[in-house]
């Protein structure tokens, strides 16, 4: 017998048929949400690789409008001000995940917790002018090492979150294991649990590393900029995004070509930090900054 | 028996053990109220250097379209608008396709496609903006101005909006750049909530006889509902303060956009374009206050899109980097 | 009307022929229309299966099982944990190939259609065997009513008091009603635990389905709240076939007709030891591990 509410064929034959067309536009959204990927990776190796040389690398730029030089400024500003960074941030981010960890499971945790993200979230040219007002304008001067300063902000809540998460990875037992040892508890994590999380926090670490090196904005009203060789923390020094920045408005034709091929360089850089990240630690992260 | 416990070279049962572990407790309290002290500060500072403008300008600063430095006029409602337009039609379309693909990726893809799908899409958040831009200009700007523009005006002109001159930069290169730079944030929030409705949520309706299509429909998402709005209002956040892409493909140009083609400012890109270049003092605390506006808007969208997916996720961390 | 044609009860209820005593009708007979309505004759058939194996991936959990269900029955499935029975009857209604990587082989005839027949449309098959699950699955952001008439969204039924007739006659014989009827608005979670299992129970039978199949749906309730659906459980049999999955023995002897017994061997496989009617099983188990198992000597 059939069910005297079952529905007739053709509704159900109508009810498939929505189904088939949604599955098809939800393969059809992935579809269009991986091109982007591709076609910024294509062009970046089209217009990228041409501009790539080795002189790129060891000069500096040449006065505007003379085609030919390097970016080497630009790529030593950007590796300074990225190490003071994460000198600056390391030891206050994983400081806050240790305890966000160990002490954070409850009211006042959750409360800081929420802060990390609201932080992670806040717009980085903010940041920047916090900075500016911070350093630039009482020192009189645009300083490398304010803009690592900037960065170390950026930084800060991404590894701290890395690190609370790594460190609840950590098995209960072991911890148990060195508390019943006596050692008192900051002992057993600091010589137990952060080890044991180490390598999680590291890649954590290069994550950040990987996503503050592509920032421009922070360095806009803080490093500025410098189109001369300088390696002093305490003047205006180059980074490479300010520099692509710089080189995309130009009216120089070997500035775009440059600037795409110092784009290739910092995304290579990125993605395969992002591949690293991911080998290391798996899914449980994801990459987003 | 203390003669005996010093000879084992054991120590005492109260000892530094304690002042140990004071210290360890004092130095990560002061790290993580480093992370206050950030956020207090970012407002102290915005607050106090941007206060002679707030005074200059009022309350006309919020919806008054004048910008006009050389005669200390300066009203934020241009930007206002550029940004708000921005970012609400780069939300639309990325929440569009990004809870699609969340939805693809949860409930349809078998793992081996939906690792690298996943994948490629979160890798996009992490191309610098400043290399979104540069593509937005060279690659995508070029083929609006060339090809896409003249074809949509030809066909689609006789529509308030849709006309207008494409140019390299302008409204739509903007849109589409910051919708394909939030769509991570959509995609992988959203993913992470649907993935977190119960199974039984599912069972229930598919053992009534629910197609998949019926399943996502009626339970998956009205239970993710106020999670993907999180998810949304994240990507809204990011799109309100993003700023280097869209100094390079909006235009810069202060006045209300009539087509989608115009070049418009938002916030962002106004304290981007114009900051280092300021006529006067007033100018450059009329570009603080814009930062301060920018700050307190992303922040309250956050602290709304935090408090809705925490509340679907039960507080626990769907993510870790955002 | 086939059925008919066949041996009355294909299971010799006596048990003279031995445990593994469940005969089966030649396959063409079985392929054959369904007939007229057969459901009053006591005995009838109405799940048939043969030779029902399920798997996870490639670890087979269930083996090789194959039984009858008696139409306007109560039939318990026991055994202990592990033992194969929640995976077992949730291939009555083709949910087990709902968890990724999960699949069955075999047959099960629903009116001498096999439900894992290639053409057969496995939501027609939920429609017509209803679902309820261990722990109670409401959709919290539907009203009471909504969760009732859930179903009926997939089916013909489009006229308003249609559905409020039918929310109310499933919610009556839910045993709901009367503690509802004032709050239909409602959010389905804002039952307690007893309540929004029958609140489960009403959505699944709303749909007017032949067989209910209930997957230990005591396991998350009170005594109480278990004992308000054993006594449902009995008006409801009037209608509906009913296959329960229980690890509560107690319960199978209170409520079932029919009991299977089921155990994993060493090799993990889930396989039937046991199916005879519930009372013969409890008195005068055939087997030594029945036996074993309803005295409480293992499990």
């Amino acid at each position: 017998m059939t069910s005297i509410v079952e529905a007739s064929d053709m509704r159900r034959r109508r009810r498939h048929f929505i189904d088939r067309t949604m599955t098809g536009v939800m393969v059809g959204a992935a579809v269009v949400g991986v091109i982007p990927l591709v076609l910024i990776l294509f062009y970046l190796l089209k217009e990228g690789i041409p501009g790539l040389s080795l002189s790129l690398f060891t000069e500096d730029p040449n006065r505007p409008g003379l085609p030919g030089g390097g970016v080497r400024n630009s790529i030593v500003g950007s590796a300074i001000m990225v190490t003071v960074a994460t000198l600056i941030g390391v030891p206050i981010a994983v400081g806050c995940g240790i305890f966000l960890s160990e002490f954070g499971q409850n009211r006042l945790g959750t409360v800081l917790r929420f802060l990390v993200d609201v932080l992670a979230g806040i717009p980085s040219i903010t940041i920047g002018l916090f900075i500016y007002g911070l350093m630039v304008v009482t020192r009189g001067e645009f300083t490398g090492f304010a803009g690592g300063l900037a960065l170390s902000i950026l930084f800060l809540p991404i590894v701290a979150r890395i690190t609370e998460e790594m460190m609840l990875l950590v098995p209960r037992s072991l911890r148990e294991a060195s508390l019943a040892l006596g050692a008192p508890s900051w002992m057993t994590t600091l010589r137990v649990v952060v080890p044991t999380a180490l390598p999680g926090i590291a890649t954590g670490v290069m994550l950040a590393l990987s996503r503050i090196a592509g920032e421009a904005a922070p360095l806009l009203f803080t490093a500025l900029g410098n189109q001369f060789f300088s390696t002093d923390l305490f003047h205006a020094m180059d980074a490479l995004p300010l520099r692509i920045f710089v080189y995309a408005v130009g009216p120089y034709d070997y500035w775009h070509d440059q600037a795409w091929a110092m784009s290739l360089i910092l995304v290579t850089f990125i993605l395969v930090v992002s591949l690293i990240v991911r080998a290391v630690i798996g899914t449980r992260v994801t990459v987003r900054s | 028996m203390a003669g005996l416990a010093q000879e084992r070279g054991r120590t005492s049962l109260v000892n530094r053990v304690r002042i140990g572990d004071w210290i360890f407790t004092a130095l990560v309290s002061a790290a993580a109220a480093v992370v206050l002290l950030i956020i207090v500060g970012l407002f102290y500072e915005l607050i106090t250097r941007s206060w002679p403008a707030v005074t200059h300008n009022g309350i006309d600063f919020i919806w008054a379209t004048e910008w006009n430095p050389p005669r200390e006029v300066f009203n934020a409602g241009t930007f206002i608008v550029g940004t708000v337009v921005t970012s609400v039609a780069a939300l639309v379309i990325a929440t569009a396709i990004g809870v699609l693909v969340a939805i693809y990726l949860v409930e349809i893809a078998p793992p081996m496609v939906a690792r690298p799908v996943s994948f490629m899409v979160e890798l996009l958040a992490a191309i610098p903006s400043v290399v979104f831009g540069l593509w937005g200009v060279f690659v995508l700007g070029v083929f609006i101005r060339d090809d896409f523009g003249p074809r949509f005006v030809d066909v689609f002109g006789f529509i308030p909006f849709f006309d207008g001159t494409p140019l390299i930069t302008g409204l739509l290169s903007a849109v589409l750049i910051l919708a394909t730079m939030i769509l991570p944030t959509v995609m992988a929030v959203s993913r992470d909530v649907i993935a977190a409705v119960p199974r039984s949520q599912r069972e229930g309706i598919v053992a009534l006889g629910a197609t998949r299509w019926e399943m996502i429909q009626l339970t998956v998402l009205p239970y993710a509902r106020s999670g993907v709005l999180g998810a949304a209002i994240l990507g809204l956040a990011r799109a309100v303060g993003e700023t280097l892409a869209v100094t390079l493909v909006i235009g810069n140009r202060v006045g209300i956009p009539h087509t989608i083609f115009d070049p418009a400012y938002t916030m962002a890109s106004a304290i981007a374009n114009q900051f280092t270049e300021v006529e006067n003092d007033m100018h450059r605390a009329s570009l603080l206050e814009v930062a301060l506006l920018l700050l307190i808007i992303t922040f309250l969208i956050n602290v709304a899109a935090r408090l809705l997916v925490w509340r679907v996720t039960g507080g626990q961390r769907v993510s870790v980097v955002e | 009307m086939v059925l008919d044609s066949e041996p009355r009860t294909a299971v010799d209820v006596t048990g003279e022929t031995g445990t593994q005593s469940f005969q089966f009708q030649p396959q063409n007979a079985l392929k054959a229309p369904a007939g007229p309505e057969v459901r009053e004759e006591p005995g009838d058939v109405a799940l048939r299966a043969e030779h029902v194996h399920a798997y996870y991936g490639q670890k087979l959990a269930v083996g090789d099982v194959s039984m009858e269900i008696y139409a306007r029955k109560i039939t318990a499935l026991i055994g202990p944990s592990g033992c194969g029975k929640s995976t077992y009857i949730r291939c009555f209604n083709r949910m087990h190939e709902f968890t990724p990587h999960a699949r069955v082989e075999g047959h099960i005839y629903l009116e001498g259609t096999d439900i894992y027949d290639p053409n057969v449309d496995a939501t027609r098959v939920r429609q017509r065997i209803g679902m309820v699950f261990q722990k109670p699955n409401p959709f919290p952001t539907m009203s009471i009513e909504q969760n009732v008439a859930a179903g009926l969204r997939f089916t013909n039924i489009r006229n308003r008091s249609e559905i409020r007739d039918r929310v109310e006659t499933a919610l009556k014989q839910a045993a709901l009603w009367d503690e509802v009827k004032g709050d239909l608005k409602k959010p389905g979670i804002a039952l307690s635990g007893g309540q929004q299992q029958r609140l489960c129970i009403a959505r699944a039978i709303a749909v007017e389905p032949e067989v209910v199949l209930m997957d230990e749906p005591c396991s998350a309730l009170d005594p109480i709240a278990t004992l308000k659906i054993e006594d449902l459980m009995y008006g409801l049999a009037e209608r509906f076939t009913i296959v329960i999955v229980t690890h509560n023995l107690q319960q199978a002897a209170r409520v079932s007709d029919w009991t299977g017994f089921m155990l994993a061997g060493e090799d993990g496989v889930g396989r039937l030891v046991e199916y005879r009617p519930t009372q013969d099983m409890f008195t005068n188990p055939r087997e030594d591990r029945t036996e074993a198992y309803i005295t409480g000597r293992f499990g």
